[in-house]
């Protein structure tokens, strides 16, 4: 089973629009969603969720006032400045340590497990989709993350899928890493702006930290062409697979805001072009 | 004030609303780009740098000759950052999230905290701007330190600007919380309208006053208009797609330079937030 995730390092640069038009090509494969904080994939898939499960993860400390003996032992020790000067907990400030709840003479102090999100196991027209809803303010998007891709694992051994396509987060912080972990390659879509590629390199650099295998695609192409051909040549030099590149294009803009993949919507060269594309990616996966 | 450039999805424009926004304004600024996993505003401030200083976190050091292997350590730590394995106790900086608890609890006295690297900060400045921006070193997952410290060096004094990470996670709460008002920047889009309902729950959860900035607003559809009257949300602001204004973009090029008039927009924008903030 291989598995390719989708990632930027800048968001915005077209990640979705990529995997809802890999999800649409593809053979036999199971599509995830890792960006949990932010999610739209399931936008342009229009799954039917099959089954729906909470996310708990983490701990909230609070203080039972009628034990609590006002030592402030509790306030002194808090790194996380999560308990008020009246002995409150501050539920966004808390990191769920237990340091309190370990220290408190008395037992006043309990913790609470957090119901941190929610994800869905869905059918879509495209294939099984496992995607998640962290809650509001909520941490351990990375764990999430980690969470439902073993579920798309499961996922894939027990319906005889051979490829697992993951849309990923922006970033390179605890979900780009859960993404990265144990895949087969990442694509890496950029567009040519001086932040795109600044970003973009930051995310390579993240990939092969942990030896993951990259591919890049430049999206928007045209809107610089002297940025595009410093990417090409960039690619050149550190050996990265470029699979191709796209123009701006308003079809693109349509099919995000009709919730279509692209290739229903797409004029035929930009479905050829695609096409194209995922056929490089998936050659060198 | 402190203002928090912020949107759900990334993208849609948020670093050139806080840096043309920066640039526009004649009094003493102060940039923060708190985006420490992807920062990008010194791409078109190109500040010159005048300071730099790591960025550590405290996590546990273990002195063996005195470690009893009791295992306590491991047992509350509540982040699997301490393990017992092969009669050795290992400490996962990563995982660490400094509380300090190991240490406390440790009746050996065998745990010390020693510092560990995982960022940087710099300080400089160009005009009447002083710019301060962080990066969380390639490898580490754990951003809230570097933001921290760059949110350190706020001036009260000064108008503040705060270029937030995109999400509605500790990142990005952890750069906005403290503010007196956030502009979210979005785009006419269904992904820039799901992404922006978010934004609004998680500042409705932290209290903090809110507008809506659209970016490529001749772009999409206008269910965020719709959305953003329905909700009574002010839109402070709508940006057409332009490919001039892409193209600048692209090379580093602030907005105000190709279209000066933005000048203006961006004098009156912080008007418009100065009348929110101070209606009671």
């Amino acid at each position: 089973m291989k598995q390719l995730a989708i990632i930027s390092g800048k968001g915005g640069t077209g990640k979705t629009v990529i995997t809802s038009a890999f999800a649409s090509i593809a053979d036999n494969k199971v599509i995830v969603d890792c960006d949990v904080d932010a999610a739209n994939l399931h936008l342009m898939l229009n799954p039917k969720i099959l089954e729906h499960n909470i996310f708990k993860s983490g701990f909230t400390a609070s203080i039972d006032r009628s034990k609590c003996t006002r030592c402030l032992k509790c306030l002194k020790n808090c790194r996380f400045n999560a308990i008020t000067k009246n002995l409150t907990i501050d539920s966004i400030a808390c990191e769920g340590c237990a340091f309190c709840y370990n220290l408190c003479p008395v037992g006043a102090i309990t913790l609470e497990e957090n119901i941190a999100g929610e994800w869905f196991i869905s059918e879509t027209k495209y294939g099984p989709f496992v995607h998640a809803k962290l809650g509001i303010a909520e941490e351990n998007s990375g764990k999430l993350v980690s969470l439902i891709r073993k579920q798309a694992q499961t996922l894939a051994k027990e319906q005889n899928k051979n490829l697992i396509i993951i849309d990923g987060p922006p970033g390179i912080g605890c979900q780009v890493i859960a993404t990265l972990a144990n895949i087969d390659s990442a694509l890496i879509v950029t567009e040519p702006t001086v932040s795109g590629l600044h970003d973009a390199k930051r995310v390579i650099e993240l990939a092969k930290h942990f030896t993951i295998p990259i591919m890049m695609l430049i999206n928007k192409y045209d809107l610089n062409l002297a940025m595009t051909k410093n990417i090409e040549q960039y690619c050149e030099q550190q050996n990265i697979i470029l699979v191709g590149k796209i123009k701006f294009d308003t079809d693109i803009v349509n099919a995000v805001t009709n919730k279509k993949p692209i290739m229903n919507i797409a004029n035929i060269k930009l479905k050829e072009q695609i096409q194209k594309i995922w056929h490089t990616t998936y050659n060198n996966l | 004030m402190i203002i928090a450039v912020a949107s759900g999805k990334g993208g849609t424009g948020k670093t050139t609303i806080s840096t043309n926004l920066a640039l526009s304004l004649t009094d003493q600024v102060q940039l923060l780009d708190c985006d420490v996993e992807e920062p990008n505003a010194h791409l078109f401030i190109k500040p010159e740098i005048l300071e730099k200083h790591t960025v550590t976190i405290p996590v546990p050091q273990i002195d063996r000759a005195i470690c009893t292997l009791c295992g306590k350590c491991a047992k509350i730590c509540a982040y699997n950052a301490i393990a017992i394995i092969a009669k050795q106790a290992m400490v996962f900086p990563e995982l660490c999230h400094s509380c300090g608890a190991c240490k406390y609890f440790c009746p050996a006295g065998a745990i010390k905290e020693v510092n560990h690297e995982v960022g940087f900060t710099e300080l400089g400045s160009k005009n009447n701007i002083q710019f301060i921006h962080g990066q969380l070193n390639v490898g580490k997952a754990i951003a809230i330190p570097v933001i921290k410290a760059v949110k350190n060096h706020i001036d009260k004094t000064k108008t503040v600007i705060i270029d937030a990470p995109p999400g509605t996670t500790c990142p990005t709460i952890e750069a906005i919380k403290g503010s007196n008002f956030c502009l979210l920047v979005t785009e006419p889009t269904p992904f820039g309208l799901n992404d922006l309902i978010l934004s609004v729950a998680t500042l409705k959860k932290i209290n903090i006053p809110y507008g809506v900035i659209i970016n490529r607003s001749n772009l999409g559809d206008n269910s965020t208009e719709q959305y953003c009257n329905q909700e009574d949300i002010p839109i402070l602001m709508r940006i057409k797609f332009d490919k001039k204004i892409a193209a600048a973009y692209s090379n580093g090029t602030p907005l105000i330079n190709i279209y000066p008039e933005y000048r203006q927009h961006f004098g009156d924008l912080l008007k418009k937030i100065k009348t929110i903030v101070e209606t009671p």
